[in-house]
C-alpha cells in the first residue's frame, strides 16, 4: 500500500568510500614507462601521465583507478572556494575526462548539518558548480559533468562537531 | 463528518511499529494559564485508551490551560450530578472536565461534560459514537477542541495531523520516510519510503495532499501526493534544484526553489496546469519561500546580501525587503496565522535558535536553546510553534513550545525526525 516511487534511484546513488590519502602521490608519473597498451584500461588508451606508471597494463590500471579513488573535495565552512587539496582531484578528474571523451562524472554537492536544509541544498549546489567550472577551466566538456545537490542529508559521517562537519562539507565525484 | 474522511484516508497507509513518547515541561511564564481539572472519564474493560489524560496533554501543550494533578482532585466523578461544587472551587478549578467511555450496540462511545463549578452549569455536553476503539483517540482529541474553543473562544488545533521526515542509516544504507501521525505524535504512519532524501513536507489547505521533495534516477522532483488514493504525481523536476514547495493558501498554487535557468529562485507553480512564474531572479541563493496568510505576500530566505536573511516579496512580484537584521543568519520564516510575526531559525554565536519576529515592532524573541533547531512552523491557531531539535541520545526530534516560551514538549520517535509540518484545521 505504501507508495514508494522514488526507491529505484537508490541504485545510482552507491557513495563511494571516501578519502585517500594515498592518492596524491600518484599525481606525478614515477619514470618514463613503456606506452600502455590500448584497451587494456578500463578507460580507454591512456589516462594523462598517471596511467602510464608501473610496467605492465594491469599496474597501470590499478594506478590510474587509485588516482581517481581520491573523489572527495573538501569545502571550508560557508564557502565553496576549492582548496590546494581540492584542485589536485579536479586535476586528475580533468585528465581522465578529457581523455575519455565518452565517460561522465557526476559531481554531488553537500553541506554540513548547520543552517536549514533547503539553504543547504543552495550550498551545496554551489559547491559543486564551483567543482564544475574548475573543471571546464580544464578544458572538461560540459555535456560529460551532471550536478546534484544533497544539501545536508547524506552525510558522510554522523556526529555534531567541527571534526564531523569538515567530513561533511564536500563534493563527491561521482563516476557514471 | 469531516474526522471520518479523513481517517479513511489514514487507514490506507501502513502503520508505523514505533510508539511515540510525549514529554511535558512546563516552567514559569508571564501569561497566567486557565486552570482546569480532567477527571479520569469512567473506565470500561471494552476501551484502554485514557482519553482524559489525552486531551488533559492537548490543552496544556497549548501553554494556555494549567491541569490540576489526578491527586490532588477532591473526587473523582463522571456524571454531573456527582460534582460537588465546593470541593472543586476550593481547589481553584471553575472548570471540570468528566465523562464515561463504553462500548454500544453499534460500536464505541465517549460522553464528556465541562461544568462550571461556579455556577454549576454545564458549558458543554456531548456524545461521541465510533464504529473501532482505535478511532478514540481522534475522539479525544475533539474533546479538546471543544473545550479549547469554549473556554478561549478560538478554535482548537488538535485533531491535526503532523508529517514529518525520518531517516536512518548512513551511506548507501540510509533511507527515507515520510511520516503523517496525530498531532501529538501518536499513531504515526508511513506516506512515503525511499533510498533517497525525502523533504520539505508542505500541507495542502484542505490538507488531502502533501507536497514533498524527493530524488530520484538523479534528480530531484517536486511531487504531490494525495492521502487518500497514495496518488503520487510528480510536478516539477527540472536540472538543479527542485525545493521547498510551499502551498499558497486558496490551494491553488505552489511556491517553490528551482535552479535551472541559472541559480536558486522562487517560483510559483499553478498546481492544476503546471504552468509557472519566475517571482525572484537574483544571482543569490533564494530559498523557503511561505506564504503570508491573505495569499499577497511570500518570505524567503536570501544570501543576496553576503549572509542568508529573511526577505519578504508581493506574490505579484516586485523588490523584495529583508525584514530580518538581528542575528548573524535568519532562515526558514513562515508566518503566524494573523500574518503579524514570523517564526524562523535564527543563528547567532554558533547556535542555532527558533526566534519569533513581530513583524510590526521588529521586535525578535528567541523561543528555543538550540544549538541545532529547525524548521519551525507555527501550529494552527498559532498558541505554539513545533519545530526539529538535537535529542540527548543524538538523534534529532521534534519539540513545539508555547508563543511564551512558558510550555516545552518533546515527541519522541524512532530515528532521525526532522522537518515537521502541521495540518490546517479543517473548517
Amino acid at each position: 500500500m505504501t507508495k514508494n516511487i522514488l526507491i529505484a534511484s537508490a541504485l545510482v546513488l552507491a557513495l563511494v568510500a571516501t578519502g585517500c590519502s594515498s592518492g596524491k602521490k600518484n599525481t606525478q608519473p614515477a619514470a618514463p614507462a613503456e606506452p600502455v597498451s590500448q584497451g587494456t584500461t578500463p578507460y580507454g588508451d591512456s589516462y594523462g601521465g598517471t596511467a602510464q606508471i608501473g610496467a605492465s597494463p594491469s599496474d597501470a590500471a590499478v594506478a590510474a583507478e587509485r588516482a581517481l579513488s581520491n573523489n572527495v573535495i573538501y569545502f571550508e565552512y560557508d564557502s565553496s572556494a576549492i582548496s590546494a587539496d581540492g584542485a589536485a582531484v579536479v586535476d586528475r578528474y580533468a585528465a581522465y575526462l578529457q581523455a575519455n571523451p565518452a565517460s561522465r562524472v557526476r559531481l554531488e554537492g553537500h553541506a554540513d548539518e548547520r543552517g536549514s536544509r533547503e539553504y543547504n541544498v543552495g550550498l551545496g549546489e554551489r559547491r559543486a558548480q564551483a567543482v564544475e567550472s574548475a573543471l571546464q577551466a580544464k578544458g572538461v566538456n560540459a555535456n560529460q559533468l551532471a550536478l546534484l545537490s544533497y544539501g545536508e542529508e547524506r552525510p558522510a559521517v554522523p556526529g555534531h562537531d567541527e571534526a564531523a562537519w569538515a567530513q561533511n562539507r564536500r563534493v563527491q565525484l561521482i563516476r557514471q | 463528518m469531516m474526522f471520518k474522511k479523513l481517517f479513511a484516508a489514514l487507514l490506507v497507509l501502513a502503520a508505523v511499529p514505533a510508539q511515540a513518547a510525549l514529554e511535558i515541561t512546563v516552567s514559569g511564564g508571564d501569561v497566567a494559564p486557565l486552570p482546569i481539572a480532567l477527571v479520569q472519564f469512567q473506565p470500561s474493560p471494552e476501551v484502554s485508551l485514557d482519553v482524559a489524560q489525552v486531551v488533559e496533554n492537548d490543552l496544556v501543550r497549548s501553554g494556555r490551560f494549567k491541569a490540576l494533578p489526578r491527586s490532588s482532585m477532591p473526587q473523582k466523578p463522571t456524571s454531573p450530578q456527582q460534582v460537588e461544587k465546593q470541593g472543586w472551587v476550593s481547589a481553584g478549578i471553575d472548570n471540570l472536565v468528566i465523562g464515561q467511555v463504553g462500548k454500544s450496540a453499534n460500536g464505541y462511545y465517549a460522553r464528556f461534560f465541562l461544568v462550571d463549578t461556579v455556577s454549576g452549569q454545564e458549558l458543554l455536553g456531548q456524545q461521541f459514537t465510533v464504529t473501532s476503539a482505535a478511532q478514540m483517540r481522534t475522539v479525544a482529541h475533539q474533546i479538546a477542541d471543544l473545550i479549547y474553543e469554549k473556554l478561549l473562544g478560538i478554535p482548537g488545533y488538535f485533531n491535526t495531523k503532523i508529517a514529518y521526515v525520518a531517516a536512518s542509516g548512513f551511506g548507501p544504507a540510509r533511507s527515507f520516510q515520510l511520516i503523517v501521525s496525530d498531532a501529538d505524535g501518536e499513531v504515526p504512519r508511513i506516506v512515503a519510503t525511499s533510498r533517497e532524501p525525502l523533504m520539505s513536507p508542505s500541507w495542502s489547505p484542505d490538507r488531502s495532499k502533501l507536497a514533498y521533495v524527493g530524488y530520484e534516477r538523479g534528480r530531484s522532483a517536486i511531487y504531490v501526493h494525495t492521502l487518500a488514493t497514495g496518488q503520487v504525481r510528480r510536478l516539477v523536476s527540472e536540472k538543479g534544484i527542485n525545493g521547498s514547495p510551499a502551498w499558497s493558501p486558496d490551494g491553488r498554487s505552489l511556491a517553490l526553489t528551482l535552479s535551472f535557468e541559472s541559480n536558486p529562485d522562487i517560483y510559483v507553480v499553478d498546481v492544476a496546469s503546471g504552468s509557472r512564474r519566475r517571482l525572484t531572479d537574483h544571482y543569490g541563493i533564494d530559498t523557503e519561500p511561505s506564504w503570508s496568510p491573505d495569499g499577497s505576500k511570500l518570505v524567503f530566505t536570501s544570501d543576496r546580501g553576503g549572509q542568508p536573511q529573511i526577505y519578504e516579496v508581493a506574490t505579484t512580484g516586485g523588490d523584495a525587503r529583508r525584514v530580518s537584521f538581528e542575528g548573524r543568519q535568519n532562515l526558514r520564516a513562515s508566518y503566524s496565522p494573523d500574518g503579524k510575526a514570523l517564526t524562523m531559525v535564527n543563528a547567532d554565536g554558533g547556535r542555532y535558535r527558533i526566534g519569533m519576529l513581530n513583524l510590526a515592532s521588529g521586535d525578535l524573541k528567541i523561543l528555543s536553546d538550540g544549538p541545532l533547531d529547525e524548521s519551525p512552523q507555527f501550529a494552527p491557531g498559532g498558541a505554539v510553534i513545533i519545530y526539529a531539535t538535537q535529542g540527548r541520545a543524538g538523534g534529532a526530534e521534534l519539540a513545539t513550545v508555547s508563543i511564551d516560551g512558558r510550555v516545552r514538549t518533546r515527541l519522541r520517535q524512532a530515528g532521525d525526525v526532522r522537518e515537521p509540518a502541521w495540518s490546517p484545521i479543517l473548517r
